[in-house]
């Protein structure tokens, strides 16, 4: 599995990123500078990671969106390839218009740090396929503009579709405004595109993938991507 | 020599913080009337934030060296080897003025300039901590300052992306008018890729790195190194700005210039910016230095030379380079998009010249301007020492079961979550323990090496009996690096302390060091950096005593590392330690009580060491399940924590000693720990602990805290009411 990790500056979590996909897929990604403009030759997964591109000055991802890599990033995606993004990740890919909605500040205004709970809502998704449905699993957030918004046709289009992969819940499932900390609508945590190939989420998997460090729930995330990969090279 | 077209008045002088026969000094060590210019750098040099004048005579005194000490305090930061090739690079500093000033970015500051001391000696920072004192709750500004300085901490370290890992929260009245932030920085690097600030060889090119500079916080320094008054709000326009962004890029830039060899020196501009990293860089190496201020990259137009020496924007470097690699260096700096420009070069004159529009503005001997800083040697009188108190006095208004239940939801040992969970703790992916627990481990690159970290200090202890109260904060440190599993190697120590002018003052400082200082020798824990913070009174008050010991230590395999949480139910739970009941200064006196009085409890630093060692063994060994440290709240306080994080609870013994029952419970006594083990490994356990006090207090199991014959308190209400304060008073609805 070749994997692309883009690196903007103020981003934070690429080492992260890279780390877990090194540990799970057993291959280390290649890290591409903001400032080039195509990606690697057989490219299989790109990563937009975490931190705060630009400062989070002016919009968080605002200034990352129009960066000369995002070109080659959404010509990519228009091609069917897969992308992931996160926290910081999934702000880009929204002002990119590769995701539709926007995150806005948490609704208690602060940023938050802890440990959540995630109901993967099915396992029919290169993003979700190393989990099973309905399964609840264990991750960080670290971020304090992780609401997600969009107007009500673009929720409906989502939860239609099958478009919501992950929802915050609480430790047996229950989707609940309790467990929900940043108070996205219907506690989403993460969509698809309609294509179902770019993946947006707040929490980080990449840091919940080694039993001493947390836990290795987010494992499945990049083991289910390379299974993805390894059943359609097959 | 430009003629001052402003005249040097005693008013003026005393405008820059100068005292009249500091003036003189400067009038018989330069011959002549300063220039305006020169005037502000002698006023950044000499104050006592920079010079550390009234305290220099007394830290020459702390111990600094260990076999493992690569560097002690002179330098950014501290240096330690860790052994594998590999150097922790770590500092604690106050950003205490600014940040009562404007609190937001009064912290963020103290955060980015700690970073900055961390990574301009070519470490990577992997982790932060603070210790934050706010006044009482009921203060009227205390909300604001607590939500300010927190959000302020987390938008520079979250940014930046560092995670925040451990660190202190307290309110007291005696902080009202001047909070305290100090913040540490913990990183790595290779022991043979540290850079330091000496300058070597003449000719060479001083290169500015970073933010371009701006009027924001001038004089800050100076402001620093004053008392607060009614006219306080006034100095707003010298608390610097944070931008965490630029620090991001400042240090990836720095890192990887430093990678490519392209460094001879390097020093950040921290406090009194331009003017003390350029002196030092040339003090420090016996080197001249000539600035050409037209060449300094400037956010405003006009800024007199004057202003630019005093200026203290952030996220700023300077560098002396290779000559060779300038080109190579300035690539990388435009890459990152950061301003890049030569200002002068190293001279063998030993002389500090300034030039602006081709005319020259100071020109001072270099040396002087560090050395000879006036040193005082202030007056200082004996702390008058509380009396003991015999607990057998003092009289339990309520049951254990209603103290430990109100204890627990009080200010003082409530939980910190609403603070913590502010700072992203878990980037990086190498937080063994996250913020909660006895000490922050952080896994040093892929392990199984892990640092431990810790800041410490208990300020009510000082103010009772500042030389056992200092012997105190670092012998906490020691037991909560030992009581994860890490080796205790060094400390860094922020000093934060009222005013030095005042003998009464000035005698907690001088008796807190002297414990300090025997704390450090008993227990092999040497001194590495570090930073004083004295006038820190308002209207004539002054702070309690507080000198924060951040403590440093290493585990060679983190995955032995403990945690307090218990582990199972049916464990034997053990206390190592003697305990004594002393009440005197402890949180159940203050709180439940209503007193704040008493002798705090001395340290005996020879048990504090065997105790410790023990323990620690115990954990390499993997003996013991759950380890916890017993501090404020003593015993029953520890064994509730240890339930709360777990969700098992306690069944305790009715008595362990003759004492009173609540001064066994709630006393404060030292060197102490609690351990868990398994009920086959008991026998095995004590007889390894022949020779230290240790007897079994009982076992885990339940779900409630219970001590025999007393009310059981479940650890679900327990839990309930340690998290419910300080969100409450966040919000505005708690009543005082």
């Amino acid at each position: 599995m070749k994997s692309a990790v883009l690196v903007f500056p103020g981003i934070n979590r690429e080492t992260d990123m890279a780390r877990a996909l090194t540990l799970v897929t057993g291959n280390a990604p290649t890290m591409v500078w903001h400032a080039d403009t195509s990606l690697p030759a057989g490219t299989d997964l790109v990563v937009v990671p975490g931190g705060f591109s630009y400062g989070d000055y002016l919009r968080c991802g605002a200034i990352a969106a129009r960066a000369p890599i995002m070109d080659a990033v959404r010509a990519y995606a228009g091609r069917g390839g897969l992308v992931l993004g996160v926290c910081n990740g999934f702000q880009i890919l929204c002002e990119s218009g590769l995701l539709p909605g926007v995150l806005m500040r948490n609704a208690r205004l602060k940023f938050i740090c802890r440990d959540v709970f995630l109901k993967v809502e099915h396992s029919d998704s290169p993003f979700t396929r190393g989990y099973n449905a309905g399964q609840v699993i264990r991750v960080p957030v670290a971020h304090g503009e992780g609401n997600y918004v969009a107007d009500d046709d673009t929720i409906a289009r989502l939860e239609g579709g099958g478009r919501v992969l992950y929802r915050y819940c609480s430790p047996d499932g229950a989707i609940d405004p309790a467990w929900n900390h940043n108070g996205a609508i219907n506690s989403i945590a993460g969509i698809v595109n309609e294509r179902g190939n770019v993946l947006g989420m707040m929490p980080h998997p990449e840091n919940h993938v080694e039993a001493a460090i947390g836990c290795t729930d987010g494992r499945g995330l990049f083991a289910g991507l390379a299974a993805h990969l390894e059943a359609a090279a097959a | 020599m430009p003629k001052n077209d402003i005249a040097i008045t005693p008013e003026l002088i005393a405008e820059h913080g100068l005292k009249p026969d500091e003036y003189q000094r400067i009038l018989d060590l330069i011959g002549r009337e300063p220039t305006l210019t020169e005037l502000g750098i002698f006023s950044a040099m000499w104050n006592e934030h920079c010079s550390y004048k009234s305290s220099k005579v007394h830290l020459r005194k702390l111990p600094t060296k260990a076999p493992w000490v690569i560097q002690g305090p002179g330098e950014n930061a501290g240096v330690i080897d860790i052994g594998d090739g590999l150097a922790c690079v770590f500092k604690m500093e106050s950003h205490n003025h600014p940040s009562y000033i404007e609190p937001y970015q009064g912290a963020t500051t103290g955060v980015g300039g700690i970073l900055r001391d961390v990574f301009t000696m070519g470490a990577r920072p992997i982790a932060c901590l603070n210790a934050l004192s706010f006044g009482a709750p009921e203060h009227p500004k205390t909300r604001h300052l607590v939500a300010g300085v927190v959000a302020g901490v987390g938008g520079y370290g979250n940014s930046f992306g560092v995670p925040t890992v451990g660190g202190q929260v307290r309110f007291h009245t005696r902080y009202d008018g001047n909070n305290l932030v100090n913040a540490m920085a913990v990183g790595i690097c290779e022991t043979d890729k540290i850079f330091y600030a000496a300058a070597s060889g003449v000719g060479m090119p001083i290169v500015y790195l970073g933010s371009k500079t701006g009027r924001d916080g001038m004089g800050g320094a100076s402001m620093a190194s004053a008392e607060f008054t009614e006219g306080t709000d006034a100095k707003r326009p010298t608390v610097q700005v944070g931008d965490p962004f630029a620090e991001k890029l400042l240090l990836e830039a720095c890192l990887e210039i430093m990678a490519k060899d392209c460094v001879i020196a390097i020093q950040d501009m921290g406090a009194a910016g331009l003017t003390c990293s350029a002196v030092e860089m040339g003090a420090k190496g016996d080197l001249g230095i000539d600035l050409d201020l037209d060449k300094v990259p400037c956010r405003e137009t006009g800024m007199t030379a004057y202003e630019m020496m005093l200026s203290e924007s952030q996220e700023r470097m300077l560098m002396v380079l290779k000559p060779e690699k300038e080109k190579e260096a300035e690539a990388i700096f435009r890459k990152w998009g950061l301003d890049f420009a030569v200002i002068g070069e190293t001279t063998p004159t030993m002389r500090f010249v300034v030039r602006r529009d081709g005319q020259v503005m100071a020109d001072l001997p270099i040396k002087e301007l560090g050395d000879q800083a006036p040193e005082y040697d202030r007056p200082h009188v004996a702390p008058k020492k509380a009396r003991r108190l015999d607990p057998k006095t003092i009289k339990a208004p309520m049951s254990l079961a209603d103290a430990l239940e109100k204890l627990i939801g009080m200010p003082e040992l409530g939980s910190k979550r609403w603070v913590f969970e502010q700072y992203d703790y878990v980037i990086g992916g190498n937080t063994v323990q996250r913020p909660g627990g006895d000490a922050g481990v952080v896994r040093v690159l892929d392990g199984p090496k892990a640092l431990a970290m810790t800041a410490d200090v208990t300020p009510r202890y000082c103010e009772a009996d500042p030389y056992e109260g200092g012997k105190q904060a670092v012998a906490e440190a020691w037991r909560n690096l030992s009581a994860v599993g890490a080796r205790p190697l060094a400390i860094t120590d922020n000093l934060n302390f009222g005013n030095p002018e005042k003998p009464e003052a000035m005698g907690q400082f001088v008796d807190c060091l002297k414990g300090l200082s025997e704390a450090c020798v008993a227990l092999d824990f040497p001194v590495v950096s570090g930073n004083v913070s004295l006038y820190n009174e308002t209207n004539g008050r002054g702070i309690l005593p507080t000198p924060t010991i951040g403590g440093v230590g290493v585990i060679d395999d983190f995955s032995t590392s403990a945690t307090l949480a218990f582990k199972a139910e049916g464990e034997a739970i053990l206390l190592v330690g003697n305990t004594h009941g002393w009440l005197g200064q402890s949180v159940y006196l203050r709180d439940i009580c209503g007193r704040e009085t008493g002798a705090p409890p001395p340290v005996d630093l020879a048990v504090e060491k065997k105790n410790g060692d023990a323990v620690r063994a115990l954990i390499r060994d993997r003996l013991v399940t759950a380890v916890h440290d017993l501090s404020d709240g003593g015993l029953l306080v520890a064994v509730a924590e240890m339930a709360m994080a777990s969700d098992i609870g306690a069944r305790l013994e009715r008595a362990i000693t003759d004492l009173p029952k609540h001064a066994i419970w709630f006393g404060e006594d030292q060197a102490r720990y609690l351990v868990t083990v398994p009920e086959k490994d008991v026998a095995k356990v004590m007889k390894r602990l022949a020779g230290v006090s240790v007897r079994r207090i009982g076992t885990t199991g339940g779900d409630a805290v219970a001590v025999a014959d007393e009310r059981a308190v479940s650890v679900a209400a327990l839990k309930e009411r340690f998290e419910a304060w300080l969100p409450a008073y966040m919000a505005g609805s708690v009543e005082h």
